[in-house]
């Protein structure tokens, strides 16, 4: 094994390994639609669901005596962390999210905030 | 080398070098504040090293004392369970492909970097109950293969450069 085969397997590794991650990628964003409901999870348990479609801040309340704090904002039909008691900011700095599985996850609040489409009963039923 | 104190030294000097490392990369303003979690890995350059000049055992140990104390020092037991996991996926990684020499260096800290991540995804994944980290990982996994290439120059510089009797 020379220097020159072991330069060859480098590369070789680094564009699949690129190729794989972008192709994911590029697929995640086209086959995604735009979701219609947000659903908070605190902890692993669910915490509360809300319309993408009606504008509303809800107080998201973690941690030991519910003292951490993330104030989601459902605007326009897209949903972002306003402000919030996690040290790193993250979630706050997070750009909005509105399509079908796209997610906000805060990990020292242990918040995640999932776009997913659930069915409404606005699509009109079976017409006999 | 034979000497047992000496060895004992080293591996001490190892770790101090990759702690300092580890906390010299958090004071680096973050590249992308919109993905959290993107870095550059620093402390991998004395593993790497370590790696090819004193074999698995030693790298290993360095490698794992140094994500108990970064924990101790910097975390907590949360962020302990993420750097162990990272670091036993990257670690292993390593070993591997170390040992099929098929790959320099820059190969071997491409694929540590990348299985970090994947290690990390798979314990906010477990902890979080979440499998919505998918896509983050490709993400990550572009940020690590760019990150385990410089990485790995490093590396490659070093273990030429430095000497053997070190």
């Amino acid at each position: 094994m020379t220097e020159k085969h072991r330069f060859r397997n480098d590369m070789i590794l680094i564009a699949v390994l690129l190729l794989v991650a972008f192709s994911s990628i590029v697929c995640y964003n086209c086959f995604r639609s735009t979701g219609n409901t947000v659903t908070v999870r605190v902890d692993g348990t669910d915490y509360g669901v809300y319309p993408l479609s009606v504008n509303a801040t809800k107080d998201i309340y973690s941690g030991e005596n519910g003292c951490n704090l993330n104030r989601l904002v459902i605007r326009d039909g897209k949903a972002y962390i306003e402000t919030a008691t996690c040290p790193d900011g993250i979630c706050v700095a997070h750009k909005p999210i509105f399509r079908d599985g796209e997610s906000i996850i805060c990990l020292p609040n242990r918040v995640v905030v999932t776009i997913s489409t659930a069915d409404h009963t606005d699509t009109p039923d079976v017409i006999m | 080398m034979k000497n047992k104190s000496k060895e004992v030294a080293f591996a001490g000097i190892s770790v101090a070098l990759a702690l300092i490392l580890a906390y010299a990369e958090t004071l680096l303003p973050p590249l992308f504040v919109a993905v959290p979690g993107i870095k550059m890995g620093l402390p991998n350059i004395v593993i790497i090293f370590l790696l090819y000049r004193r074999g698995p055992a030693f790298a290993g140990a360095v490698s794992f004392i140094r994500i108990f104390l970064v924990a101790l020092l910097f975390g907590n037991a949360a962020s302990l369970i993420y750097s162990i996991c990272g670091g036993i996926f990257s670690f292993v990684a390593m070993l591997l492909l170390r040992k099929m020499n098929l790959f320099s260096t820059v190969g071997v800290s491409v694929a540590g970097g990348v299985m970090h991540n994947v290690g990390q995804i798979l314990a906010a994944a477990v902890l979080l109950n979440t499998e919505q980290l998918g896509y983050y990982l490709a993400v990550l996994a572009v940020s690590g293969t760019v990150a385990g290439v410089f990485i790995g120059l490093c590396g490659t510089f070093l273990v030429k450069r430095v000497p053997e009797k070190v």
